[in-house]
């Protein structure tokens, strides 16, 4: 680098360039809290109503059970088995059936493939999981996954 | 060694190189997982092999940051270490609490982990990178804490060069971008907002910090070049790091319930972020270019010089091919993600560990350089694990490429299970390939031994032997 560009300049730009940033990081972060109540169904969560509980249980029982060391979640998480945040819309708009497949589960796996395990979840608990689910698919994502296999 | 207090730095490499290896091992547990359904099944499940084999890496590399930290830290600032003691006691602390941690995945179920962890109290396991017990997470707190204290009471009495206060910003970012790990609400959508104020502000942003001082320091004592000529590309690659990267946080924001207009934010910056690892390879090579010696440590530099490309072949290259939201909205999630990260984490951290590691421990067990047979060694190991990196990379960008094309872009999309059948042939490939990177693990750890057992190399004998004298280091010139 030329001598016209001195260390005390580069120093500058890091300073005043992360400073500024990092402002507008924020700035945008200020703006995208004020524009998610319309995007993140959080009408949903009220933990007074029944339906705010059961998912913020079901959210517990997806973190305690480590569903995303497989599975990703809105396209995060792990790749070993299949995306859940439209699993409601790819089960047909159904909790039923995400119930049913939880529950069907064999213990002991299947010879030679992958296989989810059992986790031999109470009916409410069940219950929580797929409002959990059904609340994730109901989320703004901007039209992603592209189709319903996720 | 200058001052005595930078030996601590050797237990948390020594410590670091172990969990190195468990990570591999999980990975190659998982690896087969993936064409093996039931691998190990129910025994070690998919995921709990993956946590091993991700908090693996994230610990070993804080453990290098650490170590590196301890160091580098005196020798820039000239002094000794503000307390040595309480550096070693962190780091059995650390140690322990990682290993703690590894048993409660391998034998309790993670849900039992959670309640007796008392997870409800204040519930932060269950996230991607972030599944360790709450208590654990404390823990990491307080040693960084008491890490910083340690670092920062010494750079601030001694000395203060750029490289240092460099480093002293990336760890203290560090340290505070790690807090958000203990946000957690019910809105899925802030919780994966602030979880990202964790991960990629690590990695694409303060962790750059620590990666650049570490390289700018190992070229220094390498090849000997003036110390303003580093500082200033120094200021020049971390201003362009965070320039591009704090915004660049947005190419996580198209697709989790996040405004439309961060796919144009996110893009942009993003676009931008292979810049600095660009001029983080130019710099390195340019560096060694200018050399004023020839340190006998050829290892080391070449562990320098390879994290240098690889970061930005992985972090930069890689990063880019699906960081544009047109092209992420078809990718997301998928083996293109598990590609980039794969190369990315070893070019950009592991293998600057790996240098600093390689430059430090043979001056901490008295020698200049390891000995000649001991560097070969270190150098295949190079060589083995990189090339093994970049087929991994490549079969998985293969894999990731075909499972876009059946799942997502073709007129007839097919169900997740039934592509992974069709592409199951790169994951075999990817996992012959991991046993590889294997092998070269096996003799790099091998080379440590071999280096204790023979005298090592000197300046003197190098500076002989480039004068045609031919000395013991003749081979090397």
């Amino acid at each position: 680098m030329a001598q016209t560009f001195t260390k005390t300049m580069a120093r500058n730009i890091f300073y005043g360039g992360s400073v500024f940033f990092f402002l507008l990081f924020l700035a945008l972060t200020f703006d995208t809290s004020m524009a998610l109540p319309d995007r993140d169904r959080r009408e949903l969560l009220d933990p007074t109503t029944e339906r705010g509980q059961q998912i913020a249980h079901g959210k517990a029982l997806w973190e305690e059970n480590n569903c995303i060391g497989c599975h990703s979640l809105l396209g995060e998480g792990a790749y070993f088995a299949p995306e859940l945040g439209n699993v409601y819309v790819r089960f047909g708009n159904n909790t039923e059936a995400i119930k049913a497949f939880i529950q069907s589960r064999p213990a002991e796996g299947i010879p030679g493939r992958r296989s989810m395990p059992q986790f031999n979840f109470a009916p409410e608990e069940l219950e929580a999981i797929a409002q959990f689910l059904k609340y994730a698919s109901e989320i703004n994502t901007a039209g992603w996954p592209p189709n319903k296999q996720g | 060694m200058k001052y005595p207090s930078q030996g601590v730095a050797r237990l948390y490499f020594i410590a670091a190189i172990g969990l190195f290896a468990a990570q591999i091992l999980f990975g190659l547990i998982m690896g087969l997982q993936y064409v093996i359904g039931d691998f190990l099944f129910p025994a070690i499940p998919f995921n709990v092999a993956r946590m091993v084999h991700t908090n693996a890496l994230i610990v070993w590399l804080l453990m290098g940051f650490m170590g590196a930290a301890y160091y580098l830290v005196p020798e820039e600032a000239e002094r000794d270490l503000i307390a040595p003691w309480l550096a070693k006691l962190m780091f059995w602390i650390f140690l322990v609490a990682a290993a703690l941690t590894v048993i409660g995945y391998l034998f309790v179920p993670y849900s039992g982990l959670a309640k007796m962890t008392g997870n409800e109290l204040l519930p932060t396991m269950g996230r991607e990178f972030l599944e360790q017990p709450t208590i654990t997470k404390i823990g990491i707190v307080i040693v960084a804490l008491a890490f910083l204290f340690n670092i920062g009471g010494t750079i601030l009495t001694g000395r203060k060069t750029v490289v240092n206060l460099v480093l002293l910003i990336g760890l203290v970012g560090l340290a505070v971008f790690f807090l958000f790990a203990f946000y957690n609400p019910t809105n899925l959508v802030l919780d994966k907002y602030y979880w990202w104020w964790v991960v990629h502000l690590w990695v694409e942003g303060v962790w750059e910090l620590i990666l650049g001082s570490i390289l700018a320091f190992v070229l220094i004592k390498t090849t000997g070049v003036d110390r303003e000529v580093v500082e200033k590309w120094l200021y020049v690659i971390i201003a362009m790091t965070l320039i591009t990267g704090i915004i660049g946080t947005g190419h996580h924001y198209y697709w989790i319930g996040t405004p439309e207009y961060w796919q144009w934010w996110g893009s942009i910056f993003s676009a931008m972020e292979p810049i600095p690892f660009f001029m983080m390879t130019v710099f390195a090579f340019n560096m060694v270019n200018r050399r004023r010696r020839n340190h006998p440590n050829k290892a080391a530099m070449l562990w320098a010089l390879g994290t240098a490309v690889m970061a930005f072949l992985g972090a930069g290259v890689w990063g880019f091919l699906h960081t544009l939201s047109p092209v992420n909205f078809y990718t997301h999630g998928t083996q293109i993600t598990a590609a980039h990260g794969h190369m990315a984490f070893y070019g950009a951290y592991v293998m600057i560990v790996l240098a600093i590691i390689s430059y430090a421990m043979p001056i901490m067990s008295g020698r200049e350089a390891n000995s000649q047979r001991s560097q070969v060694l270190e150098m295949w190991s190079f060589w083995l694990m990189t090339v093994s990196m970049v087929f991994i990379t490549l079969f998985l960008t293969a894999a990731g490429i075909l499972q876009v094309y059946l799942q997502r872009f073709s007129d007839t999309p097919m169900q997740f299970m039934l592509v992974q059948d069709k592409i199951a042939i790169f994951y075999w490939l990817r996992e012959l390939t991991g046993l590889v990177f294997l092998i070269g693990l096996v003799l790099y750890i091998w080379s440590f031994f071999v280096a204790n057992k023979e005298p090592g190399l000197t300046s003197a004998a190098v500076d002989q032997a480039l004068k045609g004298n031919a000395g013991p280091a003749g081979a090397i010139a």
